[in-house]
């Protein structure tokens, strides 16, 4: 009996495990890909682990990508003379004959299945035409190693194509901070907006007992069951009447309006809190406004911090608000940039692509770590208060 | 009202005041407006004209919405319930798992919390045909058997499931709801159970089911609203799998136009905005009906004793 109980444990504890696997893979393989160069990502069958590879490029030792495997014997020369002088190239043995023999020095002996190799050139937009060379495969080596410049490469990027259109266009360049700084400006504005007006609101309908208050709750919690596409054509019109389109402001003024999830949620929590000490406050001639800010509100702190999380955490990922009002590049936030860099590189260079995606979750994740119990708590309540 | 009923009267309406501003401006006035367009010729950039129910006839004969609604549906016919089966699960397991749960529990919601753009890059990286991750480790299973993984988002017919399956990632917040739920049954019912010698399946079913029920219906709920409104994964990931169309074809061969990327488009590239706004007030009522039947249904299944 004991042994079987072990049994069970054992074998929960391994399906868990197996599973909680499969949720991490995806991370996993995102902070790998983001650590990989471009070639490695391409790899088949994929590799795990980011790698360099170096192998000696003329008379130095290099960091190098392997291009290719070559299939038949040759000699590697260096033109002298000519429009490309300087410039290597490969003659196979078969085609070395050309006539063209003179412009050429050798430069060593090429076996069949050496590796052509280049060297690795730093930035997202080389400087210089790299070096390359064709060597064997022993003299390749390879360890592993993260290439943590994809991260401030790629965040360079974001800001839009490459260096060349915001030399030419003359303007300073849109970098990674300031989609950072709008992400931040809209969650931060949000969050108090979010709680003090929620709270202000939600005290109006716990603690103070008027006439209308139980019918215009009653139509406060029937607008939570109408869908955002009701709303957004309208909504659109009343930004574009406040010449707001275009700017931050219809992703945050609204928060400091309540909103019907909060204003249920806070005036939950309200009424937990005893008539009493109300009463006992107002028996010593304290305003209602002092109660609120003196008595409710500090003894509300977990839900109060829940609620300003919770609108963090939506402001932060919320695009469909974001591609509806917002029109010019300097007003992006990180999520909205994030995407138009996706559509404007078209999903080819997935390193760069999953070191900006690591980099836009990470607040998110930061947060979570910090407020793990409010986060928690929060959901808890609201699932099991309906 | 007398004096003291006044000033009563006052204060709530002091204290309530930012949200009566707010219902007006942000949500009442939107409601009605977005009505009275349906009924309109619109484009934002002139005045409404009246055309009557013209809107929401050409909407029924218009072969795009059927299809949008086709494709909505089935992604929240097959997303919900096996989310909430996922969910579910994870939440028995882990309660009856004592051992490092709150590790297990982070892996599990951490996914949910993730930027909605971000986690498309991710699993549009996962489910490139090519190079993808998931086909990496498909190829060797489907290899003896001679057939080759789809291209999932470039494939009309595997473009849904792939969305669905990435839906499932993101069941940890449904899973937490869940947790609380089992952690509130209290402890007396099953020690009753014991004693009449009810054990196993029999308590899952007879006593932990039908307590959690009121959350089941919930979670069941609020899944069926958000499913219903899919937009922003299928907005970035239909366009990046399958070059240009602004997000807003549904590509391949439009099985990922989903509901409100057909309105979004219809209103805010074609300006389209009465047309638009007669399809949200069909998703309101879709809603709505959908709301109604699962109330229906739990009225017989869901128990509120506790």
């Amino acid at each position: 009996m004991r042994l079987r109980a072990a049994t069970i444990r054992f074998l929960l504890l391994a399906l868990l495990g197996g599973v909680a696997l499969l949720f991490v893979t995806p991370f996993v393989w995102m902070v790998a890909t983001s650590l990989k160069p471009l070639e490695q990502t391409m790899a088949l069958p994929p590799t795990w682990l980011p790698r360099s590879y170096h192998a000696p490029v003329g008379n130095d030792r290099l960091e190098v990508t392997q291009d290719f495997q070559l299939r038949q014997a040759g000699t590697l020369c260096r033109y002298t003379a000519g429009e490309k002088a300087g410039q290597q190239v490969f003659i196979p043995d078969a085609a070395a004959d050309d006539g063209a023999a003179g412009d050429r020095q050798a430069l060593h002996r090429v076996a069949a299945g050496w590796w052509h190799v280049t060297e690795r050139v730093a930035g997202a937009e080389p400087r210089r035409a790299p070096r390359w060379d064709i060597v064997p495969a022993e003299e390749i080596s390879s360890r592993i190693h993260f290439h943590w410049s994809n991260y401030s490469e790629a965040l360079e990027l974001l800001g839009g194509g490459t260096s060349e259109a915001a030399v030419a266009g003359g303007r300073p360049r849109l970098g990674f901070w300031v989609f950072a700084g709008n992400s931040l400006v809209v969650c931060l504005l949000g969050v108090l907006g979010t709680v003090l007006s929620n709270a202000v609101v939600a005290y109006g309908f716990a603690r103070l007992q008027w006439r209308g208050r139980d019918a215009f709750f009653a139509v406060t919690l029937a607008t939570l069951m109408v869908p955002f596409p009701v709303l957004m054509v309208p909504l659109y019109g009343v930004f574009r009447q406040l010449d707001w389109i275009g700017t931050l402001l219809p992703l945050w003024v609204p928060c400091f309006f309540g909103s019907a999830f909060n204003i249920f949620l806070l005036k939950q929590f309200f009424q937990t809190v005893p008539e009493e000490l109300s009463e006992a406050a107002r028996i010593d001639g304290c305003s209602e406004w002092r109660i609120f800010w003196r008595i409710i509100l500090p003894l509300s702190k977990p839900v109060l911090i829940a609620a300003g999380v919770f609108h963090f955490l939506f402001a932060w990922n919320d695009f469909m608000g974001p591609l509806l009002y917002l029109t010019r590049k300097e007003t992006f936030t990180l999520a909205l940039a994030l995407q138009s860099y996706e559509s404007q590189i078209g999903g080819v260079q997935w390193h760069y692509l999953m070191a900006a995606s690591a980099v836009t979750i990470l607040p998110v994740v930061i947060l979570f770590f910090f407020a793990q119990k409010h986060f928690i708590q929060g959901i808890a309540t609201t699932g099991s208060k309906n | 009202m007398n004096a003291r009923d006044r000033r009563k009267f006052f204060a709530g309406v002091a204290f309530t005041s930012p949200w009566i501003v707010g219902l007006a401006v942000f949500t009442l006035y939107p409601v009605l407006a977005s009505l009275f367009y349906s009924f309109c010729d619109y484009s934002i950039l002139k005045s409404p004209v009246w055309i009557g129910l013209e809107n929401y006839q050409q909407l029924f004969r218009d072969e795009l919405f059927w299809k949008s609604l086709r494709n909505t549906l089935f992604y929240a016919a097959l997303s919900v319930p096996l989310g909430t089966v996922v969910a579910l699960s994870l939440a028995f397991l882990l309660h009856r798992q004592v051992r490092a749960r709150g590790v297990f529990r982070t892996i599990f919601y951490l996914p949910s919390i993730v930027p909605m753009v971000a986690s498309a890059m991710l699993w549009l990286w996962i489910f490139n045909g090519q190079y993808g991750l998931l086909n990496a480790a498909l190829r060797p299973l489907l290899a003896p058997f001679g057939v080759t993984p789809p291209a999932w988002l470039a494939d009309p017919t595997w473009a849904k499931p792939a969305l669905i399956i990435m839906s499932l990632w993101g069941t940890g917040n449904a899973m937490v709801i869940y947790l609380a739920g089992l952690q509130n049954v209290p402890r007396e019912l099953y020690e009753a159970a014991e004693i009449d010698g009810a054990t196993g399946w029999r308590r899952f079913w007879h006593i932990t089911l039908p307590m959690i029920s009121p959350v089941i219906y919930f979670n069941v709920i609020m899944g069926l609203i958000s499913a219903l409104q899919i937009f922003t994964q299928a907005f970035i990931m239909s366009e990046a799998a399958n070059g240009n169309g602004g997000g807003s074809d549904g590509n391949p061969g439009r099985s990922t136009l989903f509901y409100s990327i057909y309105l979004f488009s219809t209103a805010f590239y074609d300006l389209r905005m009465g047309y638009a706004s007669a399809m949200a007030y069909v998703l309101f009522v879709v809603i709505a009906l959908l709301t109604w039947l699962a109330s229906r249904l739990a009225r017989d299944h869901v128990n509120y004793q506790s």
